[in-house]
């Protein structure tokens, strides 16, 4: 393999990786404030993508985006407060039925309201044909602001969980719930917020990514399934882990093409997936004791 | 009494099921039978799979893929011609033994392949076994993990079917020949063997249910329950969970095989949609409807969802009706359609709004 | 006890209901029942969606004109959502309690497989919308397909690169039923024309970004040209990971690619695509003698006014030729399914979006290699491709 075949599917695979990533992310947070694992997150990412391609046509494009990533997010508070805040501690085969539910009707309504066809932003910087050279290989300049997007935003939520009193009160909720609850943080409107979060940051890789992959209304469970993999692969809960995990995914898909036929390139992420569950359901760098803590 | 009490309702099943058949008869509109087997053998799968997730407590999201497996495999085996293969002598060994079957293609020529009988046993063992060969790991996951490993099972079947070129990859297999279960009675879509064939359906459908309530009544239905109820409970006191978990698992699987089986030999083919994971959302969908612990909840949801279903009742929102019906279900009656108490349910939304009003108005 | 006669008591109303549907009477209509099962929703939403909105405003415009012969089309849309259970189960239901006339559809060839069995069986007409030659090869007495023949438009496509030089490719393929056919027939016929198929691959139809396939096919330097065989939209990100990549081999696609949206979204990358297609797409530019243009720039002003959203496509073509022949040959033989169904196989002559249609009983598609014009696309527009 010359170095730049190399380089060209390494950079393939960091974008495959890094979406994947945001998606475990957004599960992730979901999930340690709530212990739900919201199905519908792959909504999320299809509607920003859409709703910024609609704003598109009456304003510039940063603005767009910033107006599909805020609406996105009212969705997100919406399904959360319609859906969710007033269940009594719903079982788990509850919850996954429920955001099923919502991920099918999402995508109806994203079907009637946009129908079939697929749309696509235009590329941030330059056209179609535009392409940076690195180390010999040509890639384009979006995947750099897919990879330079994400990165931030991975970078940015970590500060914010860590440094502000919001974020110390979203992972006290995720510590212990009743615990947080008696130190006077309401939690119910801290799920909320998770809600809201993950919402916003789905969209905003919806953005980035559709002059990419375009964009349609049953983008959703594909990006979901491999999202959910990325999760698990990192140990459910655990968003750095997501990241490496992503990014090892991307990267074994990517490098997959090269000895195996295309056709397999989603069983390969589907069998990792089956694989982890069986060997180390706690994930790759999560410990197993930490996980069988967690409530299921 | 204990007796008459369970099979009462098989018995009224019975006659409901006779006495639609003497109506379409009468008024001539025979014509609804054909969803209504169809409805029935999906009906199987749905009621296999509730007593895995009603009274085993597992969800899967996975049992299109059996029903693919058993549907895909009837189709192909039934289907490919084995003529070239004629001098090969394993084929000519399964010829002699009676396995395979001469004859003629409807567009001519001469086809040779294996018996649906045969290629029956094997799809229905081929499935039984893929579940019990996964069962182990995936049953000792719980929650999310269940619900992520079935799935992907599920998309990895759909993935084979797709790609493989001997399950006729994106258009499935056609030209599925009708099943001879005996003399004179045959699994066949034709017009003229309607009648024959929704009672071949809904005796399928019968033969589950009384196969299914035993079940329930017996030591392990009620060590299922236990494992639902509090399966380290359960443990502790001897009762060997993982066991009947695996076993449930694999009843489950076998049914939506067997249903699998006689849909392709009904509709004369079967196409990668009945294994995508949209069918198997479905088939948790109408058990959740239904009730997750009520095999008649179940039953009956599948038949009239299917069947409106089938009929293009829901048109272009087809998908949005389910997944309607599965929040709503879940948001207001857990319990499943059947178990709604209304006043309660008023009861309990009221105090709802009237306890957050008193919130706001406290803040 | 009372739970189970609560049961018993369900069970029995809920039979009822379906018994209850069983007896709605089916109001009777002078009017011709035309069937459509097409797949509107789903999967293959980009084929069934512009076939249906396709026949429901030339229904319109013919009922407004006073029908066929005075009779009036009732339309009767299934939607499939490309499941082949439901394409099954609507086509029984179509025969025989709509007793329709005739049924359009469906969209893909997996379906039509399906239900070519049941129409025979029923003496049914079926006019399907969907590519794979093995709908009316071998030919059934009542199926008839609308769409080119796959062999036709490879063996344009081979011309092409036999006049350009090119004699070593790779063919990229989408894993629907049109990729499966599409990628058969390239194989099949390469040696015909003496060429060779280095690589192939079949991607997923949802696939979203083919980068990684692109760097392995473009490592092969022998490589002359790409061929790309689907309908789905990857085929315009295909052509961006192309570019990008910096590989300006000839980019081929199949008449799949008839869709201008597919040109927007491929954006500049979409400069210089050689396609076969139907001459829908040039309508516009045809000669004023030609035997299709009147027909074909009607349709496109007629779709793009009512629906301002779409734009026109060769895969509502495929119903809008379904239609016209159907109302040819009733127009021809009346109402009699028998004799219609002689009419159509009779057929010359007929202009539709796809060529000229000349039916006979040894070719139910009735289509020659002559429908078929190599096209390319020139700033963002179909332009007819000039050596």
């Amino acid at each position: 393999m010359t170095p730049e075949l190399f380089i060209q599917y390494l950079f393939a695979g960091i974008t495959y990786g890094i979406i994947y990533a945001i998606v475990a992310i957004g599960f992730n947070i979901i999930y340690n404030t709530t212990g739900i694992i919201n199905f519908a997150q792959g909504e999320f990412v299809m509607l920003g993508g859409m709703i910024a391609i609609t704003m598109h046509s009456v304003m510039p494009i940063p603005l767009a985006i910033v107006a599909a990533v805020v609406i996105t997010m009212v969705v997100g508070a919406l399904i959360e407060m319609v859906f969710i805040r007033w269940l009594e501690s719903p079982s788990v085969l509850r919850m996954i039925i429920i955001t099923i539910g919502i991920s099918i009707l999402a995508r109806e309504v994203a079907l009637h309201i946009w129908g079939e066809s697929v749309r696509a932003l235009p590329y941030f910087i330059g056209n179609e044909v535009t392409s940076v050279s690195i180390l010999g290989a040509k890639i384009s300049p979006q995947v750099l602001w897919v990879i330079g997007v994400c990165s931030l935003m991975v970078a940015g939520l970590s500060l914010f969980f860590k440094f502000t009193s919001l974020g110390r009160e979203m992972r006290a909720c995720a510590a212990n719930r009743r615990a947080a609850t008696l130190c006077g943080i309401n939690t119910k409107n801290m799920v909320t917020l998770s809600f809201v979060l993950s919402a916003g940051i789905g969209a905003v890789a919806g953005c980035v990514m559709s002059p990419i992959t375009y964009s349609d209304y049953s983008m959703g469970p594909n990006l979901a399934i491999k999202g959910f993999t990325v999760a698990i692969l990192g140990g459910l809960g655990n968003s750095v882990a997501a990241v490496t995990a992503g990014l090892l995914l991307g990267i074994i898909e990517a490098f997959s093409i090269s000895v195996l036929p295309l056709a397999f390139q989603d069983a390969i992420a589907t069998s990792i997936l089956l694989l982890i569950l069986f060997v180390r359901p706690h994930g790759l760098f999560g410990s197993s004791e930490a996980a069988s803590l967690k409530e299921f | 009494m204990d007796l008459f009490k369970r099979y009462f309702p098989v018995f009224s099943l019975l006659a409901v099921v006779v006495g639609i058949q003497v109506v379409t008869h009468f008024t001539e509109t025979t014509y609804y039978l054909t969803q209504l087997t169809m409805s029935a053998y999906y009906s199987v799968v749905v009621i296999g799979l509730c007593v895995l997730m009603g009274y085993g407590g597992q969800i899967s999201l996975g049992h299109a893929g059996f029903f693919a497996i058993g549907g895909y495999l009837a189709g192909a085996l039934t289907t490919h011609n084995l003529i070239t293969l004629k001098g090969h002598r394993l084929v000519s060994l399964l010829d002699n033994v009676g396995l395979l079957v001469d004859s003629k293609g409807l567009y001519g020529g001469d086809l040779l392949t294996v018996e649906p009988w045969a290629a029956c046993i094997i799809a229905v063992l081929t499935a039984g076994l893929i579940a019990f060969a996964i069962g182990g790991p995936i049953l000792k996951l719980k929650g999310h993990y269940l619900a992520m490993a079935t799935l992907g099972f599920g998309i990895i079947i759909y993935r084979i079917a797709l790609a493989s070129a001997y399950f006729g990859e994106a258009d499935g297999i056609s030209e599925v020949p009708g099943f001879k279960l005996l003399p004179g009675i045959e699994v066949s879509g034709s017009f003229v063997s309607r009648v024959l064939n929704y009672y071949i359906a809904w005796g399928m459908v019968i033969v589950a249910v009384i196969l299914l309530l035993n079940l329930i009544h017996s030591r392990v239905g009620r060590a299922l329950r236990s494992i639902h109820g509090a399966e380290e409970a359960a443990n502790a006191m001897g009762v060997n969970t993982a066991r009947y978990k695996l076993y449930i698992f694999v009843l489950s699987a076998v049914f939506a095989a067997l249903a699998g089986v006689f849909v392709t030999h009904y509709n004369g083919g079967i196409g990668p949609s009945e294994a995508g994971v949209m069918k198997s959302v479905r088939y948790v969908a109408i058990v959740a409807v239904g009730g997750m612990a009520n095999i008649w909840g179940a039953l009956i949801m599948g038949i009239v969802l299917n069947f409106l279903s089938l009929r293009g009742v829901f048109g272009s929102y087809d998908d949005a009706v389910f997944g309607v019906i599965l929040i709503i279900i879940m948001l207001f009656a857990p319990q499943g359609i059947l178990n709604i108490n209304p006043g309660q349910k008023v009861k309990s939304l009221l105090s709802f709004f009237v306890s957050k009003s008193g919130e706001e108005t406290t803040e | 006890m009372k739970r189970i006669s609560n049961s018993v008591v369900t069970v029995v109303i809920s039979f009822c209901l379906v018994a209850g549907f069983s007896l709605a009477s089916v109001a009777k209509a002078e009017n011709i029942k035309v069937g459509a099962i097409l797949a509107v929703t789903g999967g293959a939403s980009f084929l069934g969606g512009p076939e249906a909105r396709t026949l429901e405003m030339m229904v319109e415009e013919i009922n407004a004109n006073g029908g066929i012969n005075g009779n009036k089309i009732d339309l009767i849309i299934k939607d499939s959502g490309a499941n082949p259970e439901k394409a099954i189960s609507f086509t029984k239901q179509l025969i025989e309690e709509e007793k329709v006339f005739a049924i359009i559809g469906p969209s893909t060839s997996g379906e039509t497989m399906k239900i070519k069995n049941i129409v025979e069986e029923a003496k049914m007409i079926l006019l399907s919308c969907a590519a794979a030659e093995v709908i009316v090869n071998p030919v059934a007495k009542y199926v008839f397909k609308t769409p080119q023949k796959d062999s036709h438009a490879v063996q344009k496509i081979y011309g092409t690169m036999k006049d350009m030089g090119i004699t070593k490719i790779a063919v990229l393929a989408g894993n629907t039923g049109f990729g499966k056919a599409g990628k058969g027939q390239l194989e099949k016929i390469a040696p015909e024309f003496g060429i060779e198929v280095l690589m192939a691959e079949v991607y997923d139809k949802k696939a979203t970004d083919l980068s990684a396939v692109v760097a392995k096919l473009m490592a092969n330097k022998d490589i002359q040209a790409v061929v790309n065989w689907s309908i789905v939209p990857a085929q315009g990100i295909l052509a961006k990971n192309m570019r990008q990549a910096g590989w300006d081999v000839p980019l081929f696609q199949s008449h799949g690619f008839g869709n201008i949206k597919y040109v927007e979204a491929g954006g500049a990358a979409a400069e210089g695509i050689i396609f076969p297609a139907g001459r829908l797409l040039i309508a516009n530019s045809l000669p004023e003698g030609h035997p299709q243009k009147q027909l074909l720039v009607r349709y496109l002003i007629d779709y793009e006014t009512k629906y301002p959203e779409d734009k026109v496509s060769t895969f509502g073509g495929h119903a809008y030729d379904a239609l016209t022949i159907l109302v040819a040959a009733i127009e021809k033989a009346g109402t009699d399914k028998e004799k219609v169904r002689d009419a159509i196989e009779n057929l010359t002559g007929v202009a539709g979006t796809a060529g000229v249609f000349n039916f006979s009983p040894e070719d139910h598609n009735g289509l020659d290699i002559n429908s078929f014009e190599m096209l390319t696309v020139k700033d963002g527009k179909f332009a007819l491709y000039h050596k």
